[in-house]
């Protein structure tokens, strides 16, 4: 007996919501099966994952908090990712656009003006833009695939990064560590509240998920989106001119992760240093998938995600689990969601 | 051994490990297959081969074993991408990232243990060749694995049947199906033979290349190697060319850092990456955009029943 796929007709809403749920449940069923086998407790595991993040005050602004940049780069993501482009230097992105807004703040040190936080929010979105649009040249002009492009530039941005805080950028101040001058006030995104750790990039985010799923439902830019990953030849046809539309979806990735990575320096860190993503531009792939391509998934996907981050921080201590166990884990979800997504457009029949 | 003739030697055990992943992802791609997990079965080959060769004391060992813990990433691949017909770009990146993961977790015990190097294989006669020589021919036996794996793999593809049919499936699975050519049969075939190259590309980089595990340590080896198989544009001996320069690149690179040029390490550390691009530019400029990619490549197929 052989297993082989038919196409099946039609699709409830129901299952379409139901598949990605699905898919994390079960990428958490298997990840416990291991955890098991490797001899730890279960207990502590769902505690320290899911139970301790989402009950303290601390723990769930940390999950809003992480879920922030996630959310902001896969809505980018969506829209590559529905017009069928691969933009998988997400994470090059937004150190870039980390690095052009820290270059604002360094370079304003001690000004102290108002207009020192919009120009740095504008420098790490104009500079996501022109990063991300470099990937989308190169296919338009050479033909060359933007996934490699896109994902050797990651490498480029960080290297970069890097030679800047150990040597132009570096804080004299800082007995050679390699960092940059902590940022001034007037270049820091602040709370929303006095009191809480929530800043106005939560806000932002918001935001920028409501405009997403406006743009994607309602106008005929979104439309161009998804005709032209669905059905190429058609959209050509309609007059949606292809690699205009490369360079948009692209223009908007980078943007959108630039934004997240200067909303995180200036929020969060509060200053330079070598490593200031933590893999968000990858992690946002899989945020994008398990939000089913849609702003308002993302948005509840994102905070999925950012909450098994938190718990893996507190696993490293609890459980002597290391990062890469949750890294692991999302791959593991990314492939439980295609296969979710598969089971949805075909059923398994015996042959 | 002279300088220049010790510096070629590293270029060719630099290169070895691109040779490999690379003639493994040409197969793939051939058969039509876009498999982005290059980067993730070649990071569990180098811990799994690592390990198992601890484990077991035989760096022999630890290569077959590293080879088959390529191949069982390439199975899981295969399971979504061709069982289930999921977006292959989308399944390679998971793979890609589990890899990355397990391959962390597998890796963690052995961090900071030393291997010995294999023992040289020296071929007689041509080994006295003045300076040349003992660069070319006192190499270890994976090296001359790689050129005869470069030389069977040119000659299945090109010259018998089993490789017309495997160009056939990747051509047009629709056309080769209405033939009765068995497609997901041939291209789990391929697939699995580019897990297992990967999977060795990997476990040579930690056992022979460096010697010991780091995480990470593929720092996107398998990356260069999927631009060397555009760069080859269907020919193996032009990927192996890309492969050399590459590993050329890669010392080149080394060298230049120990030898304080002035120009910052970082920069240096980029020239790969960069250097994969302008190759791409060039491929490009020199008018062979797309030039020898398979007609199916990267869509799923899902027989008509």
């Amino acid at each position: 007996m052989a297993l082989a796929l038919a196409p099946r007709r039609s699709v409830s809403r129901l299952r379409q919501v139901l598949t990605p749920l699905v898919a994390f449940l079960v990428a958490l069923i298997v990840a416990g099966s291991v955890l098991a086998a490797m001899g730890k407790s279960l207990k502590i595991a769902a505690e320290v994952y899911i139970v301790e993040p989402l009950t303290s005050s601390w723990g769930v602004q940390e999950v809003i908090l992480k879920a922030t940049p996630l959310t902001l780069i896969a809505i980018g993501l969506i829209f590559a990712i529905r017009a069928n482009r691969w933009n998988i230097g997400a994470e090059g992105q937004y150190v870039i656009g980390g690095m052009a807004g820290g270059a604002v703040a360094i370079a304003t040190h001690g000004m102290g003006a108002p207009w020192i936080l919009p120009a740095m929010l504008a420098a790490g979105v104009l500079a996501g833009v022109a990063y991300g649009a470099l990937p989308a040249l190169l296919r338009n002009r050479f033909g060359i695939s933007e996934i490699l492009s896109s994902l050797m530039l990651v490498y480029v941005a960080e290297l970069l990064l890097d030679y800047l805080v150990r040597g132009p950028w570096r804080d004299p101040k800082a007995y050679n560590f390699p960092k940059s001058v902590n940022f001034d006030a007037a270049a820091t995104l602040g709370p929303i509240a006095e009191g809480l750790k929530l800043h106005w990039g939560v806000v932002l985010a918001l935001v920028v998920v409501v405009v997403a799923a406006l743009v994607l439902a309602r106008s005929l830019f979104g439309f161009a989106v998804s005709a032209t990953g669905e059905a190429p030849r058609a959209a050509n046809f309609a007059g949606f001119n292809d690699r205009r539309l490369t360079m948009q979806v692209f223009a908007i990735s980078g943007g959108l992760a630039g934004l997240a990575g200067v909303i995180e320096v200036s929020a969060n860190i509060g200053q330079l240093q070598p490593s200031i993503g933590q893999g968000y531009g990858f992690t946002a792939i899989i945020v994008a998938f398990l939000g089913r391509l849609n702003p308002m998934g993302a948005l509840v996907a994102a905070l999925a995600l950012s909450m098994l981050i938190i718990g893996s921080e507190t696993a490293q201590v609890m459980l002597k689990l290391p990062f890469d166990m949750t890294r692991a884990f999302m791959g593991l979800l990314l492939l439980c969601v295609l296969a979710g997504e598969a089971l949805t457009r075909f059923r398994l029949v015996r042959t | 051994m002279e300088l220049a003739a010790l510096i070629l030697a590293t270029v060719i055990t630099a290169a070895t490990p691109l040779v490999i992943a690379g003639l493994g992802e040409h197969v793939v791609e051939r058969s039509g297959v876009l498999n982005l997990g290059v980067e993730g079965m070649m990071i569990m080959g180098a811990a799994v081969g690592f390990a198992g060769a601890v484990l077991l004391d035989s760096s022999w060992t630890g290569l077959v074993i590293g080879a088959l813990a390529g191949m069982a990433m390439a199975a899981v691949f295969g399971l979504f991408a061709l069982g289930l017909a999921t977006n292959q770009v989308a399944t390679g990146l998971a793979i890609t990232i589990l890899g990355l993961g397990l391959a962390g977790l597998i890796g963690q015990p052995f961090v900071g243990q030393p291997r010995p190097p294999l023992a040289p294989l020296e071929i007689p006669g041509l080994v006295a060749i003045p300076h040349l020589g003992p660069a070319l021919f006192r190499q270890d036996a994976v090296v001359y694995l790689s050129l005869v794996l470069v030389l069977a793999v040119g000659w299945v593809l090109n010259v018998s049947r089993a490789g017309l049919v495997l160009r056939g499936v990747g051509e047009s699975h629709v056309s080769a199906h209405a033939l009765g050519l068995p497609v997901l049969k041939v291209r789990w075939q391929a697939v699995l033979f580019g897990g297992l190259c990967a999977g060795l590309a990997g476990a040579y980089l930690s056992l022979v290349y460096t010697r010991f595990w780091s995480p990470g340590m593929t720092a996107g080896r398998g990356w260069i190697a999927l631009a060397l198989v555009v760069f080859a544009g269907g020919r193996v001996w032009r990927l192996m060319a890309g492969a050399y320069l590459f590993g050329a690149i890669l010392i080149a690179q080394l060298h230049a850092q120990a030898g304080a040029i002035g120009i910052p390490s970082q920069f240096l550390s980029m020239l790969p990456y960069l250097m994969t691009i302008v190759a791409l530019i060039v491929l490009s400029l020199a008018g062979r955009r797309g030039a020898g990619a398979a007609g199916s490549l990267g869509q799923p197929f899902v027989p008509e029943r």
